[in-house]
């Protein structure tokens, strides 16, 4: 029985404005409790003591254009006339100045080959041609003029490997091996006729790595002159150094902790035992240590004579070292695929590397996708280190080649924030794919349940 | 001459004796349903003739191969034998046509095209055709177990084994995997079951094995197994599972 004038006649339809709106947001998130409103509180206090004054540091009051360094100091905000002035050392560090177009150049064609292989669509066996190709042409140019021994060797060796690769995927060529020349011949001849086959922008793709791949080659093997001054890889340095040394480590390191997690997981005990050893003693010593020891001791082991180049080093160590890392995260994916996945594989006749590249891998990897992005983000951050053994990365080109001038030694933080930009930049893009990465496969888990 | 002969096989795992003595021949196109109370190694037994368990003493030839530590020999029965598991053990990462084609395509070394033919032919069999390009936990149960069975289908075996097919699976779809083993038993496949489903065996097995604590108590063929029953432990077992 409703009593008139009583609450629950007068009661409006819908919850009350407190509930709903802004007001209603308000309340749920910043003010729900006592400890709710004094985080809100102290927060906004905070953002008003401390964002004006950055404001007015790095924008109002900041030297935009060109200026010399007295006119910055007399400033009373941040001096990125010095970023200016400063910019091209930082990024291509001890490189000679007036090649710098080089570096530049490389940092593109690496760049490219990570944008490619970033698509799925793109995760064909060509991809390994573009490679090839986007890192000899990045080679030849950060080296130019006659290109070192080892290097030309390891380029034959690779293009041999590679060459061989494409063939196998096609079946009919499979007959023709042993002579090279016919192999190069043949390739490229498949390469147009297979256009197409390919169709598309595969086959455009296809062609740019083949293509930039072949005129690597031709100038390595036949020692054709690149018409470019030589640049010894002691004055390389900043960003193209940086990401060398990252992608490069990234991409050896992952097949080889691959190897390692199955190799740990092994049957066989001497494999095992090897695979064992191998990451709990690289685990267990710090990068720094391990570029030590690349960089200073290994020299005095090897024969007279032989030199490997200190980037060569250094690369060395930060694959080793991610690659005990990597193989522990994807072990713990491997140890997280239920043992009737095996089983099923195993009833089927499937063989081990069979059993392991298409039933169990694609599995355990989609798992860790997470922790195998942070720790590529631990390496790329980590190159940083080589600056111990004095290769001048982005982070010691921006404090050696830059902050180091006299005159704009005052400019250290913006000099700072710069390169801390760059590696943000960078950083932020990996953690943004291995988003887009999750979902991609989430999705397929999801239409999964 | 059997296509399994398995001949004074003994398994421990660790010091527990879960094999003992077991002699057993089954002739090709011959149904063999197995039962027994859990953990008498009924499942072990048949997952020694895949060799997915090491038996420890005796002897297993399977179609004229014995099984021994050779991989080559693994892999050659293993291409012969197919399993169907309680837990279906699809890959969930590959849809169903992908799971019915990986094993031709690999093992078989078939062309992709003719291996995916032959995959819907098999799916076709088990009544399920339509849902090729699904995940297989998009899929019921009963329907997992089907797509299961046409996987091992597709590699045209010549022997099938099943380890409690039906034990993972809702009442209501049951009889939907069960019809697909009967029609596969018509057939005239050679069939080695694990199953507690007594009507089953009552249809299509030639012979059913009682099994308790790693040995073959009694073998008989379905009616006299059934009202007949020799062995007290038989009897026991019997009359727990149909005395209801």
């Amino acid at each position: 029985m409703v009593v008139p004038g009583s609450a629950s006649a007068t009661m409006p339809s819908g919850p009350p404005a407190s509930q709903v709106g802004f007001l209603g947001w308000l309340r749920r998130n910043l003010f729900s409790n006592i400890w709710n409103t004094l985080l809100t509180i102290l927060c906004a206090y905070l953002l008003v003591v401390l964002v004006p004054p950055a404001f007015n540091w790095l924008i109002l009051n900041a030297v935009w254009s060109e200026a010399p360094p007295e006119t910055c100091r007399a400033a009373e905000g941040a001096c990125w006339a010095f970023i200016r002035e400063k910019h091209r050392v930082i990024l291509f560090g001890r490189y000679p100045f007036d090649e710098h177009w080089r570096p530049l150049l490389g940092i593109a064609v690496l760049l490219s080959m990570v944008m490619v292989s970033c698509f799925r669509r793109f995760w064909r066996p060509w991809i390994v041609a573009i490679w090839a190709g986007g890192l000899i042409v990045f080679f030849v140019l950060m080296w130019g003029g006659d290109l070192p021994v080892t290097y030309r060797t390891i380029a034959l060796l690779a293009g041999l490997g590679v060459a061989r690769f494409a063939l196998s995927q096609h079946a009919a060529a499979n007959n023709l091996r042993g002579v090279f020349l016919w192999i190069m011949v043949l390739l490229l001849i498949l390469t147009i006729g297979g256009s197409s086959i390919l169709r598309g922008l595969d086959s455009l793709l296809a062609l740019i790595g083949i293509g930039s791949f072949f005129t690597g080659l031709g100038g390595v093997i036949f020692e054709v002159p690149t018409g470019l001054s030589f640049v010894p890889t002691s004055l390389w340095g900043g960003l193209p150094l940086t990401l060398l040394l990252s992608i490069v480590g990234i991409v050896v390191a992952f097949p080889l902790a691959i190897l390692l997690a199955l190799g740990r997981r092994s049957n066989m005990p001497l494999i095992r035992t090897v695979c064992i050893a191998y990451i709990e003693l690289i685990r267990g010593v710090p990068l720094i240590s391990l570029l030590f020891v690349a960089s200073f001791l290994l020299p005095l082991f090897l024969p007279r004579g032989v030199e490997i180049s200190d980037v060569l080093r250094a690369q060395v160590a930060i694959i080793l070292f991610s690659a005990a890392y990597l193989a522990e995260v994807i072990r713990g994916g491997l140890q997280a695929i239920p043992r009737g996945q095996f089983e099923a594989a195993d009833s089927m006749g499937l063989g081990y590397w069979q059993k392991m590249g298409k039933v169990v891998l694609p599995q355990a990897i989609t798992i860790v996708i997470p922790p195998i992005v942070n720790t590529f983000i631990g390496l790329f951050k980590d190159t940083s280190l080589v600056s111990i053994v004095s290769l001048s990365d982005l982070l010691l080109a921006t404090k050696d080649m830059a902050i180091a001038d006299v005159n704009w030694r005052f400019a250290y933080a913006e000099g700072y924030i710069f390169a801390a930009l760059i590696y943000f930049m960078f950083c932020f893009f990996m953690s943004k794919y291995s988003q887009y990465l999750e979902t991609q496969f989430e999705t397929g888990r999801r239409k999964r349940r | 001459m059997g296509i399994i002969e398995m001949r004074g096989v003994d398994k421990w795992y660790g010091q527990f004796h879960v094999l003992r003595n077991i002699n057993l021949d089954v002739k090709p196109k011959e149904k063999i349903v197995i039962c027994g109370p859990s953990g008498s190694g009924k499942s072990t037994l048949i997952r020694c003739i895949n060799r997915l368990e090491e038996h420890q003493k005796g002897q297993i030839v399977v179609d004229g191969v014995e099984l021994t530590n050779d991989l080559k020999h693994i892999e050659q029965i293993r291409r012969e034998v197919g399993m169907v598991f309680q837990h279906f053990n699809l890959f969930p990462h590959m849809t169903v046509l992908e799971n019915l084609s990986l094993a031709p395509i690999w093992v078989r070394k078939l062309p992709k095209a003719q291996a995916e033919e032959r995959a819907m032919q098999m799916l076709e069999r088990v009544r399920i055709a339509e849902q090729a390009k699904k995940y297989p936990g998009q899929l019921s149960g009963g329907q997992q177990q089907r797509v299961a069975i046409a996987r091992s289908l597709c590699m045209n075996p010549k022997i099938m084994l099943f380890d409690e097919p039906t034990s993972a699976l809702d009442p209501e779809m049951i009889k939907e995997v069960l019809d697909v083993m009967v029609e596969l038993a018509r057939e005239g496949m050679t069939m080695l079951c694990v199953t507690h489903e007594m009507g089953f065996a009552k249809i299509v097995a030639d012979r059913v094995i009682f099994m308790d604590r790693g040995e073959i108590i009694e073998q008989n063929d379905p009616h006299n197994f059934f009202d007949h029953p020799q062995n007290d432990r038989t009897k026991l077992f019997l009359s727990q599972i149909l005395g209801h």
